[in-house]
């Protein structure tokens, strides 16, 4: 039953990179996004609306020198991707809610071994199995805070087909930057829309930083604190690591102590919240003379750009920040945003997620647009929203 | 630590001091725990193989065993409870020149992950997975498990283990495992050989060691000290790599403890190798631009 010898372009470079124009669905775009950006190994569960991801990457990946692999479930998924990202691969899983749910496990492993990696969480209503194929975006605040323990997190909130090539590559190049698990915080609306995705003739990848020189193995340090991110070796380049996802000391080996803890968590942290200036994205929207500001990401974004033009009309000014990385969380761009506005709408798909890290950082009046998800809130529903609050 | 804590004449060199992480002794295993004797007989299996240090990887999860991966001076990894095997397959696949181990605990990888090690046997994954059968929960103080003989007294059977328990290496062979042997701690040459057979295997090879804690479950269950369990095995274990795998599960009710090398399935075609024949058949040439 083998499958029939197929068409394939023939260098490695053009196999890799579809430059060109295409008419392609979120999911799909978001599997060329990785592979553009150098991913070479997928360990994945099905479910839905992601499954896409994973049957692109299954045929995707052995053309150009990857493995895709299926698990037996996402705890297995999400420790495979940390295995092969140690093995010196980039590496990518994708899953919904409920997956995420399981794979949170091994994020935190991920996350304590500075393991760089992509969880494309195509977001459905929940909680639990919930709404299967339609829309909500209910997992932001899991995205965050999903694994026990205090960690950072980088998520990006791509809004349609071209946001997630763009996004997924995005999230790959800060991943291996900062030997970091990254999300990319889709949903079922941008998972399942088609549109045009332009790829270009090459992109800017990033790998993660790895040591030089002839490995010696009594002297290297895994965690060197030296460095805000420190090279990482590969399984099999002689360095002899030990990766431990207990709390542990530059050599890596386990040590169970208040000082160690704080040296570790402190350096982790500093890595990502240290630069925001690099990491965070927001895109203004018409927000120059506005004196209200909706704040929205991902497929809301989407309404909330409608809902603008709209109200607009009308003769409100009214402008949208769109939070292209929900986390780390955008603290100077909220504040200097809430120092021009009146008001701020937060819009999102849940009952009131991200308003809350909002409402902490803005000094202005914030309020909450809230849809209980399974449909894309309408750019009317948000904009008669902002009417009745600057009534 | 007391620089006189033993009366013993310490060596200032061992054997494997290339393969152990010396910096790391004295480990954390308790006096009487069979889990040195296990990576010892590790040690002896990577220098027997023939794969250079550098590509041998140990894998492991949580809990007594779960420490082996600390104390081999392989390229280690130490992950998160019953997680070892999906670490190791991403490892594996990721780069298959490497020799990948999973040393774990029967808690770690036949309760927690008994999942992963059913399915990474079924698809025959390149993995040697070597399982420390120590008949309970040693780290978190002695509870049963799924490899607690029935009856015995724990620190959740107060009042003895009416589950049924497990037979190892049945479910092994019955997924498909082209390999599989049971040994004891008293057995280490064995044990080594049987390791170093799984690493040769293409495809999953397992190795069950029985192994004492006299601390965990020794105590209640009449063998206090780990030579108690050792002289247990000595007159208990009869090797029959002939047996018939059904009737090898371990009660330690005085009937016979069955060893061997069960299951050795020379024409085991594993998952990578069946991989790599199905994508050149489909004219799949791959190659990256590395």
């Amino acid at each position: 039953m083998a499958a029939e010898s197929r068409e394939q372009p023939e260098t490695p470079e053009d196999r890799a990179l579809l430059t060109g124009e295409h008419f392609m669905k979120g999911d799909i775009a978001a599997a060329e996004g990785a592979i553009a950006a150098g991913c070479r190994f997928f360990a994945g569960y099905p479910i839905t609306p992601a499954s896409e991801v994973a049957e692109r990457m299954s045929e995707r990946l052995p053309e150009v020198g990857g493995d895709y692999i299926q698990m037996e479930d996402e705890l297995a998924s999400m420790a495979a991707i940390a295995g092969g990202s140690n093995a010196g691969k980039k590496s990518m899983t994708a899953t919904s809610g409920p997956g995420v749910s399981l794979m949170n496990e091994n994020l935190g492993l991920a996350v304590i071994t500075e393991s760089p990696c992509v969880i494309v969480n195509v977001q459905r209503g929940g909680p639990s199995t919930g709404m299967p194929t339609l829309p909500a975006q209910g997992d932001v605040m899991q995205a965050k805070w999903g694994s026990h323990g205090d960690y950072p997190m980088v998520a990006y909130a791509p809004d349609g087909p071209q946001d997630m090539f763009d996004q997924t590559l995005a999230a790959f190049n800060t991943a291996e930057q900062y030997r970091t698990p990254v999300i990319v915080l889709a949903d079922q609306t941008v998972g399942h829309m088609t549109g045009k995705v332009e790829i270009p003739e090459s992109v800017e990848t990033v790998d993660r930083p790895t040591p030089t020189g002839e490995p010696n193995p009594d002297e290297f340090l895994p965690f060197d604190a030296a460095y805000d991110v420190p090279p990482m070796a590969a399984a099999g380049d002689g360095y002899r690591v030990h990766v431990s996802g207990l709390t542990h000391d530059q050599r890596g080996y386990p040590d169970i102590d208040p000082d160690t803890q704080l040296e570790m968590i402190t350096r982790m942290f500093e890595k990502i919240e240290g630069n925001r200036d690099d990491i965070v994205e927001t895109e203004d929207y018409l927000l120059d003379d506005a004196n209200v500001a909706i704040v929205a990401y991902g497929s809301t974004a989407r309404s909330s750009r409608q809902a603008v033009r709209d109200l607009r009309e009308d003769g409100h000014d009214v402008g949208l920040l769109r939070v292209v990385t929900p986390w780390p969380f955008p603290v100077e761009e909220i504040e200097a945003l809430s120092g021009a506005m009146d008001r701020i709408v937060v819009a999102e798909m849940n009952l009131g997620q991200y308003v809350h890290p909002v409402r902490e950082h803005a000094t202005c009046p914030v309020e909450n647009y809230t849809h209980q998800g399974g449909e894309i809130p309408e750019p009317g529903a948000i904009a008669d929203f902002v009417r009745e609050v600057i009534a | 630590m007391s620089q006189q804590a033993s009366p013993a004449q310490v060596a200032d060199e061992h054997p494997n001091d290339d393969i152990l992480r010396g910096e790391r002794i004295p480990h954390i295993w308790c006096p009487g725990c069979g889990l040195g004797t296990v990576i010892k007989s590790y040690a002896e299996a990577v220098r027997e193989s023939e794969k250079t240090l550098d590509e041998h990887v140990v894998v492991s999860g949580i809990g007594c065993t779960g420490r082996a991966a600390g104390y081999v001076n392989t390229d280690s990894y130490h992950t998160t409870h019953g997680r070892a095997i999906p670490f190791a397959t991403g490892i594996k696949v990721s780069n298959p020149d490497l020799e990948v181990s999973v040393i774990s605990g029967d808690g770690d990888l036949f309760n927690i992950g008994g999942n992963h090690f059913i399915h990474a046997a079924r698809r025959n994954m390149d993995l040697t997975v070597v399982c420390a059968n120590n008949f309970n929960y040693g780290m978190t103080g002695g509870q049963f498990g799924s490899t607690t003989p029935q009856e015995a007294i724990t620190s959740t059977t107060p009042y003895g283990n009416f589950e049924r328990t497990f037979n190892l290496p049945l479910l092994a062979a019955s997924l498909g495992a082209p390999y599989v042997a049971r040994w004891t701690t008293l057995h280490p040459r064995r044990l080594s050989d049987a390791i170093e057979r799984a690493m040769a295997t293409d495809g999953l090879g397992f190795v069950e060691v029985l192994s004492p804690c006299p601390e965990g479950f020794g105590k209640p269950n009449g063998f206090p000290e780990g030579l108690d369990m050792m002289e247990y095995f000595e007159e208990h274990c009869v090797v029959d790599s002939t047996a018939d795998v059904r009737d090898v599960g371990v009660e330690l009710d005085d009937e016979p403890i069955v060893l061997g090398n069960f299951v050795e399935d020379e024409e085991s075609r594993s998952y990578m190798t069946a991989k790599t024949e199905y994508l050149e058949s489909a004219g799949v040439t791959g190659g990256d631009e590395e």
